[in-house]
């Protein structure tokens, strides 16, 4: 061990003793009275570690023998992370204070789960994917949960940790699988094994094994059926934050995992990805029709937007993790910005989640309801919102791959996705005027909203430049 | 000036921006502020718009006035006029303060009827102008936002399905169109149109699932692209959204669809499918030349049944895109001519007639035929306005409405005579239903109860038609007003057809003779 693989995984180790400290904080001084506080720090030193990934400079720098890669794929990755995590703790401090929920480990938790999505991104080897993955699980299970008291948050992390460690099953008897046939678990090794396109067939177990439990991640059809049940049971900026870092992390690990390791045979799983993605945009677009609970109907939204990102995935290509990397990056922006507004839902102090209490939204706020126009037709695609880009990315990247029938597949499923984000337009422009929302919500919650629009407006001049980089990123993937 | 494009195009936005940031409140000097803010700049826009036709040359068939930036991942914002698109420009400056000053009357949410409408005349104008593939969708697409939201806010007792309608409908025709436009940029490499004006698609017949596509490529891309332009413009059978999304419209928003939406399908036809993919056009001319012979005619018979006005409207409009979709694919001078022409005079024919049912729908708050009768004798200004538009629409000679459909009948001769029979009696039926419609609303004794009030229009309404009364006349007896700014451009257009289906032809002899 030297220094040189310490400065490699140097932002982890931070984030990892801060997180001991304010765990030891929190257990010494003043407990639950000093979570406001350290949501506020936690924030701070997400954004502080995010700017010094950002500005870390180039370079590919491996670390412990292949087990952790830091490179420009995995700096981008863990941006979004860390950046995405630190706005949805923000908007969590108010709403969770409010109902008595907000303990002085919910901060400490998220910092160790994002400690583990940045192993995630970063891995190089089974074992490394593995100790990754389980740590951001494990605190995901627990802050699902952590409204104690009530039955459908412990049942949604019950839910949530069951198919949870059966797909940890199932992704480890892949790694096993995989180690077994190739003899090593190091990517760079399985890399090594395949040749001239053709791997072992055991090793095609391991690799479909692998790709099932990270579906399940993911969350892409038909490893979804958590999904809906624990996006509702959880209080709600629990959801904001499984929707955000967590995708992020999942899906750059997929990337990685396929390319890094199984980059030599592509055509073998292309086509399951290819399959997952169809399945994903059609069952999320198609099942969110009904739903009339915004944080279900965001559920199905985000498994089919999974479905989107999987498609830059399927292509195959360099331009196609740049598309998924955009893709990504467009979408938590949109997410954080959507759950900021519906944090904000709530009618005599209680939360409310169903889209008919939307009635006439627009009468009454304005500005908000507008911000909100704006999420909506850029999540369903509509141009000339920064959403529309985001599909047009995976489009190009899909056709370029000769993948034309899943390009058109991908524009239906779209046309059926915007139905259901009309339908909130519906109630919020279109309604009856009846007694609706009270005013709610925090300046934060507001000002995350209406800068989240803002972005969707204001990006189609140059996509803030992220365009370069995610390209620099993917071609450290692909070579 | 080097980016009067620009200028044109983004003016409405700027104000609606203002509009949107700096008004506050709902009283009524609000809106007062809203309406005159919104009237100012979409004049000013139309004003400015002049500058273009000064500073136009006709006699130059390429693109005029052209800006270009660098734009994301190798697009380019680009925008340019030519003698085809130039006059659809106009054609919406011109119109919009109309527009503006028909809702004058509206009191629910008036700053936001006002954005919507300024927003959706930038988005309209960039459709023309835009230079790019991915520029274009943008615009095209983008129309759909404001449109949705004014049909649903303002529109009628059925707006809910009628928007959603109209959305979903429009939405599925063009995300089709997204993919053909990507698989162009991937076989081009570039999404710059003059560009690929110039590129050839390829066109051998190659097979898809066992299915043999003749015209290859180009067929397909062809297909895509008529997808979106056919639902837009609309032929039949892919109609039905239009009657729906015009009777809940509001007036202004009517006016809107069928003046000037319904030409983004036209539009599309004349600068992507007959340019970029002619053999593909070549091969399925017949096809389209049918499909608008039975629009003609099936529209009009449905119009003549028709109890709603505005319905009846809109199934003429239907009837007369018709025209403008045969017209197209004669692809001769006189076709295309006409077409065009057509779309510049249906823009301001079926513009004034939606008003006219405005005008007495804002007094009776009712659109049923039945509901009318002997309007002359309380409103002789309007029995006059409105007796002049429907002969227009008719086709009276001296009307603008004449030239376009005699053109285009002229071409459909030339191509196919049996489709200009069929299409000739379109023109019969479009008198009568017109004529039977005129008859009904304002001829006969005033017997019912509730019209023996009703006045006359107002100054306003008045100084709403004089600009479209003078432009249908004025068309109608000197065309060469139009044909000498499109001709050019038009003949270009035919030339490098032609070109192109002899070359593609001579490398099909070439293959088959190896």
């Amino acid at each position: 061990m030297t220094s040189a693989d310490i400065s490699a995984v140097l932002p982890e180790i931070l984030l990892s003793a801060y997180a001991m400290a304010a765990l030891l904080f929190g257990v010494y001084t003043t407990k639950d009275k000093a979570a406001p506080m350290l949501v506020w720090v936690t924030s701070g030193a997400f954004v502080l570690v995010g700017l010094m990934v950002g500005f870390a400079g180039g370079g590919t720098d491996v670390a412990f023998g292949g087990m952790f890669i830091d490179d420009a794929f995995s700096r981008f990755s863990k941006v979004m992370i860390l950046f995405s995590a630190a706005a949805v703790l923000l908007m969590s401090e108010g709403y969770m204070a409010r109902r008595g929920i907000l303990r002085f480990e919910y901060p400490v938790l998220v910092t160790l789960s994002v400690v583990g999505m940045m192993v995630m991104v970063s891995a190089g080897d089974l074992i490394a994917l593995y100790m990754g993955l389980e740590l951001q699980s494990l605190a995901l299970y627990v802050i699902a949960s952590i409204r104690r008291d009530s039955a459908r948050s412990t049942e949604a992390g019950l839910k949530y940790f069951i198919l949870g460690a059966l797909s940890s099953g199932m992704l480890l008897y892949g790694a096993s699988l995989t180690y077994g046939f190739a003899g090593t678990t190091t990517f760079a090794g399985i890399l090594g094994v395949s040749t001239a396109g053709e791997i072992p067939l055991g090793l095609l177990f391991g690799l479909v094994f692998l790709i099932t439990g990270l579906a399940f991640k993911v969350s892409a059809v038909p490893f979804h059926m958590w999904t809906p049940d624990v996006y509702e049971g959880a209080p709600t900026p629990v959801t904001a934050f499984l929707a955000t870092a967590p995708k992020v992390a999942a899906m750059a690990l997929f990337a990685r995992v396929v390319f890094d390791a199984f980059g030599g045979v592509v055509n073998d799983w292309q086509q399951i990805v290819a399959v997952l993605s169809v399945l994903s945009m059609f069952l999320g677009g198609v099942a969110a029709i009904g739903q009339t609970n915004i944080k279900r109907l965001m559920a199905y939204s985000s498994i089919a937007h999974m479905g989107y990102a999987l498609m830059g995935l399927a292509a195959g290509t360099a331009f196609g993790v740049q598309a998924m990397l955009i893709y990504m990056a467009i979408y938590v922006t949109m997410s954080v910005g959507t759950f900021a507004f519906i944090l904000s839902m709530e009618k005599d102090g209680q939360p409310v989640t169903d889209i008919a209490s939307l009635n006439m939204y627009s009468k009454k706020n304005p500005t908000q309801a507008m911000a909100m126009l704006v999420l909506l037709f850029s999540l369903a695609g509509v141009p000339p919102f920064l959403g529309f880009f985001a599909k047009y990315y995976v489009i190009l990247a899909a056709v370029q791959a000769d993948l034309v029938w899943l390009a058109v597949l991908a524009v239906i499923a779209s046309v059926i996705g915007a139905f259901y984000y009309l339908r909130i337009v519906f109630f919020m422009y279109f309604g009856e005027e009846r007694e609706g929302l009270d005013g709610g919500g925090s300046p934060i919650l507001w000002g995350m909203l209406v800068v989240s629009a803002a972005i969707m407006v204001v990006g189609i001049v140059n996509l803030f430049g992220i365009e370069g980089s995610a390209a620099a990123a993917a071609a450290t993937l692909v070579d | 000036m080097d980016n009067l494009l620009s200028i044109i195009t983004f003016l409405p936005l700027v104000a609606a921006l203002i509009l949107a940031f700096f008004l506050r409140g709902d009283d009524a000097a609000a809106q007062r502020n809203a309406k005159w803010l919104a009237l100012i700049a979409t004049s000013a826009t139309f004003l400015v718009s002049l500058f273009l036709l000064v500073d136009f040359d006709p006699a130059n068939p390429g693109f005029q006035f052209v800006e270009e930036r660098e734009w994301i991942l190798g697009l380019t914002y680009k925008l340019g006029v030519d003698g085809i698109s130039i006059l659809f420009v106009l054609l919406t400056t011109f119109l919009m303060p109309l527009v503006i000053a028909s809702a004058w009357e509206v009191t629910h949410r008036v700053k936001e009827y006002m954005i919507a409408f300024l927003v959706l005349e930038s988005l309209m104008i960039g459709v023309f102008v835009a230079l790019d593939l991915v520029l274009f969708y943008l615009f095209f697409e983008a129309g759909l936002i404001p449109m949705f939201l004014i049909i649903g806010i303002w529109g009628g007792k059925e707006r809910i399905y009628a928007s959603f309608k109209f959305f979903l409908y429009t939405f599925l025709g063009s995300v089709l169109m997204l993919v053909a436009m990507i698989a162009m940029f991937v076989d081009a490499g570039t999404t710059d149109i003059p560009t690929l004006l110039n590129h050839q698609f390829g066109s051998e017949t190659f097979s898809v699932l066992g299915i043999q596509i003749v015209g290859g490529l180009q067929t397909l891309l062809w297909l895509a692209f008529f997808a979106s332009f056919a639902v837009k413009m609309p032929m039949w059978p892919v109609h039905t959204w239009l009657p729906d999304a015009h009777v809940q419209a509001p007036t202004a928003g009517s006016v809107v669809l069928a003046a000037i939406l319904l030409k983004m399908g036209g539009y599309g036809f004349l600068r992507f499918s007959l340019p970029m993919f002619p053999v593909a056009s070549d091969l399925l001319a017949p096809l389209v030349l049918w499909l608008s012979a039975i629009a003609i005619v099936y529209a009009s018979l449905v119009a003549l049944a028709q109890s709603d006005m505005k319905k009846l409207i809109a199934y003429s409009s239907v009837a007369h895109m018709g025209f403008v979709t045969a017209g197209i694919f004669t692809v001769n001078q006189q076709g295309l001519d006409g077409a065009i022409f057509q779309m510049i005079s249906h823009g301001f024919i079926s513009g004034a007639l939606f008003l006219c049912v405005g005008v007495i729908y804002d007094r009776m708050h009712t659109r049923e035929i039945d509901a009318y009768g002997g309007l002359v004798n309380r409103m002789p200004a309007y029995a006059l306005v409105f007796m002049l538009f429907t002969m227009a629409n008719v086709g009276l000679p001296g009307t603008s409405g004449f030239v376009g459909e005699f053109l285009t009948l002229m071409g459909m001769f030339q191509a196919n005579t049996w489709v200009a029979a069929v299409a000739a009696t379109g023109v019969i039926l479009s008198a009568a239903y017109a004529l039977w419609l005129y008859r009904r609303v304002v001829f006969g004794d005033l017997i019912k109860e509730s019209l023996r009030s009703i006045t006359d229009m107002s100054l306003r309404e008045r100084a709403i038609f004089a600009p479209l009364v003078v432009m249908t006349i004025l068309l109608g007896v000197y065309p060469s007003l139009v044909t000498d700014i499109i001709g050019p451009s038009v003949e270009a257009l035919i030339q490098t057809y032609d070109t192109a289906l002899l070359e593609a032809d001579a490398s099909r002899f070439a293959a088959n003779g190896e």
